[in-house]
């Protein structure tokens, strides 16, 4: 299934996308990701970071350009890689574990099977006393609790995530943070992210990526060299305020020129 | 008593009020104008009716019963297949939605007699009636509910790798099946009143015995006032009957999970 170590798990190769009609999305993207990579996406609205996403995942196609996720066209790599969206997207008439299970579902595991994955999926995310209830029964941050676990029980090679927790409260979304890190760290799945909180990018990743707007383009690349384990106590040193203040810096820096844009 | 429990009995005590009210003006209207028994009998004198007849009131509401629980049950069936494949494929729903739209304004009345005429006299084309009237809404809402799903979970079931089919039967039915059962309350009724209708039409295979239509179309040849409004009066019964029966199957379907059938003050709760 999975192609040679040597392999990334994404390559995106001067990619551009315009919608039928109007300004191109983005324009000249080329990022790759190495496997074990979490690379975060930043930028202002309009800078295209979720059509990265949806190009990654082969919901839309490129306008030009190449795209491959472990050495597949992106279509067929879908066996490995898992979604998250902004909201839940639970499925309200299914209970937790319904939900979670849906993935299996839809690729035909059996039902046995199915069952036990479930189970240990909603461990992972601490919800098995939750399995019977309706997703209306449950807070925000525990919605994305079952949305994480429902990505995660098709035991993914590679996580797209756009921003998840943007809709939660700091709190729930602290937490969350960590233990997004502590399910990479046990499964090593790769992970590109998406958001447009500082902090978040730099708590999460290993590599950050500031996208400029209109068209969306790379502006400018952070390695994050903090330490694993990351915990709590992290946002409080000198070192992560110091790279925070750097990516922010580059964020104002890549929507100031806007003005002065010179036409492509 | 809880007090949700206080607010219901209070909800019933106006709802008795407010009918008293309306039989007492009834009455007054009648005492005031000297209304002549032919033109507004009196409550008494309809609930009299009602009483005296009872049986043939039941004869008719079972006969009308029938025909609109037919003409909904098909509408409903129809109605979702329709829809079904309207949501299949954009290009049939473009070329025909429009056309359900005749179903809703066409007047009805003015067909009913083409369709005895075709189908023939009796219970089975009050019946068809019946289910042309209630067809429009079931494919309306349906349609709608089915066409309405958010685009992430659409993606969601296509990174799964999902066929069409798992499409539309995992994610876009259940999601219409709220919307379904508006069209159903809608139907419902009118369902009744296309039956009722119909009868108008299509007469009684029997003499003297019919259904609700054809029952209140004889009370007013022979001018017999209290027992039509008594029939009036049955026929909303049965219009009742039928949303609440429907009201009952929603909730049923749908109170684990969906806004609509939560109970208000259950959320204090959690």
């Amino acid at each position: 299934m999975t192609a040679g170590r040597g392999v990334p798990m994404v390559e995106i190769e001067n990619v551009g996308k315009r919608y039928r009609t109007g300004q191109p999305v983005l324009d000249g993207i080329s990022l790759t990701v190495a496997k074990g990579e979490f690379v975060t996406l930043i930028g202002p609205s309009g800078c295209g970071k979720s059509t990265v996403l949806k190009l990654i995942s082969g919901l839309t196609p490129p306008s030009s350009g190449a795209i491959r996720v472990d050495g597949m066209a992106p279509r067929d790599a879908r066996e490995i890689v898992s979604y998250i969206f902004q909201d839940a997207t639970l499925l309200p008439w299914r209970t937790v574990e319904q939900n979670v299970a849906l993935g299996l579902e839809l690729e035909g595991v059996a039902k046995p099977a199915r069952a036990e994955k479930t189970a240990a999926a909603l461990d992972l995310v601490g919800l098995a006393h939750f399995a019977k209830s309706y997703p209306r029964q449950l807070s925000g941050g525990m919605k994305m609790r079952v949305s994480i676990a429902r990505a995660l029980v098709t035991s993914p090679r590679l996580l797209l995530m756009d921003e998840p927790f943007a809709a939660l409260d700091e709190m729930s979304r602290d937490r969350l943070n960590e233990e997004i890190l502590r399910l990479q760290a046990e499964q090593k799945w790769t992970a590109v992210f998406v958001t447009h909180s500082v902090a978040e990018a730099v708590f999460l990743s290993t590599r950050i990526i500031v996208l400029a707007p209109n068209p969306g383009r790379i502006h400018a690349e952070f390695a994050v060299d903090l330490p694993a384990p990351r915990r709590a106590a992290l946002r409080d040193t000198a070192e992560f305020d110091a790279l925070a203040v750097k990516v922010s810096h580059s964020l104002h820096a890549a929507l100031a020129p806007e003005a002065a844009a010179v036409p492509s | 008593m809880t007090p949700s429990a206080k607010q219901r009995l209070a909800a019933a005590a106006n709802a008795v009020a407010a009918f008293a009210a309306l039989l007492v003006l009834w009455q007054l209207v009648i005492w005031i104008f000297r209304a002549p028994a032919y033109m507004l009998p009196s409550p008494w004198a309809v609930a009299k009716s009602f009483v005296s007849r009872f049986v043939s009131i039941l004869t008719a509401i079972e006969i009308t019963g029938e025909e609109s629980a037919g003409g909904l049950v098909a509408s409903i069936a129809v109605g979702v297949l329709v829809s079904l494949i309207f949501a299949k494929s954009r290009w049939v729903r473009r070329m025909l939605y429009p056309y359900t739209l005749l179903l809703q304004t066409v007047p009805i009345i003015a067909i009913a007699p083409l369709i005895l005429m075709w189908v023939g006299a009796g219970t089975a084309s009050v019946g068809v009636i019946a289910f042309i009237i209630s067809l429009a809404p079931m494919i309306f809402n349906t349609t709608q509910g089915l066409i309405s799903v958010d685009e992430n979970f659409v993606h969601l079931f296509l990174m799964h790798n999902a066929s069409p089919s798992q499409i539309l039967f995992k994610l876009r039915l259940p999601h219409a099946v709220p919307a379904l059962f508006v069209g159903m309350r809608i139907a419902s009724g009118l369902a009744v009143i296309g039956a009722v209708t119909g009868e108008l039409y299509a007469g009684s295979s029997r003499v003297g015995e019919g259904g609700l239509g054809y029952s209140i179309l004889y009370a007013s040849s022979q001018l017999q006032t209290d027992y039509l409004f008594a029939l009036v009066l049955a026929t909303t019964l049965l219009g009742f009957a039928f949303f609440f029966l429907v009201m009952f199957f929603e909730w049923y379907c749908l109170h684990n999970w969906h806004e609509s059938a939560r109970v208000p003050d259950a959320d204090s709760d959690l």
